[in-house]
């Protein structure tokens, strides 16, 4: 009788496992988050040998790299282009 | 740096879809996907006709960003949105979600199969090594790295379509909306940008 009731008690409780809720989420995954591949700046590259002579900033530096960006702004502005 | 944002000047553009053509050139996008368009509201209305370029607007708060089911989406250091294409599985909740209509879905086979999601990248590359041969084939070309802006705007012989630093052509545009006295409503810049209503820019103001 003990040993009956036993097997049902551990029956019973394989079974309520069944009724666990199971996380879903892979294992690290922050939902909201970016889930992709880390993407580089571009200022960490150097200017095209084509272009280098005119180039206004160097690999790495984001200072020199903002300022060429502002000329090509800048070039984009014809009030500027024809007092030029 | 402020960040990068798109303005088309609406009194410029005179729907040559040059930006159009650049963007396919540029980035040799297939057939069926256009990730700049223009589109003319009033058409052959005299006085009332208008055209705008359009394309993904880089949006302050993105839409796409928020609905993406696999967070495939992220933002720069100068405030570009991209996505990287070995995560996205197209199911275009990105498109329902854009005000602008940007996201665009090749049809890869038979049956309207829909490919992984295509779409503007303000000439930024993705998350590849930049300038290289994967990073071009997935997502075009890294004008960004290069030193340069996107090609659309860059080559707009009317220069209605500015791209840069938001500061810097919120200024331009400023300038010229002062100096012709009209048209100082920016389409798309309110909804992307979160500034003005409606897609109302702020008054001009002169400068000092």
């Amino acid at each position: 009788m003990m040993r009956r009731s036993l097997i049902v008690a551990v029956i019973a409780s394989l079974g309520a496992v069944g009724c666990m809720e199971v996380e879903q989420a892979s294992t690290g995954q922050k939902q909201g988050k970016y889930q992709g591949k880390p993407d580089g700046k571009p200022w960490d590259n150097a200017p095209l040998a084509i272009g280098a002579a005119n180039a206004k900033w160097t690999k790495g530096d984001k200072g020199t790299w903002e300022t060429q960006i502002k000329a090509r702004n800048d070039g984009q502005n014809e009030y500027k282009r024809i007092g030029q | 740096m402020a960040r990068m944002k798109f303005l088309c000047d609406a009194e410029r553009c005179i729907e040559c879809n040059g930006c159009v053509t650049a963007c396919k050139q540029e980035h040799e996008v297939p057939w069926g996907v256009n990730r700049r368009r223009v589109v003319t509201i009033n058409d052959g209305v005299v006085g009332a006709e208008k055209s705008i370029s359009v394309a993904c607007m880089h949006c302050s708060d993105a839409p796409c960003m928020a609905v993406c089911p696999v967070d495939c989406f992220y933002r720069t250091d100068d405030g570009v949105v991209l996505h990287d294409k070995d995560l996205c599985i197209g199911c275009g909740y990105c498109f329902y979600a854009c005000p602008f209509g940007a996201p665009q879905f090749p049809q890869a086979g038979a049956f309207g199969l829909r490919g992984k999601m295509d779409k503007c990248t303000f000439c930024a590359g993705g998350p590849e090594a930049d300038k290289s041969e994967a990073e071009f084939k997935k997502y075009g070309r890294n004008r960004l790295a290069e030193g340069k802006l996107p090609a659309c705007a860059e080559m707009c012989s009317t220069k209605a379509l500015l791209g840069g630093d938001g500061d810097v052509i919120a200024d331009i545009y400023r300038e010229r909306v002062l100096k012709r006295g009209k048209g100082s409503e920016v389409w798309g810049w309110g909804t992307a940008y979160g500034q003005g209503k409606g897609g109302a820019a702020p008054a001009p103001a002169a400068k000092s």
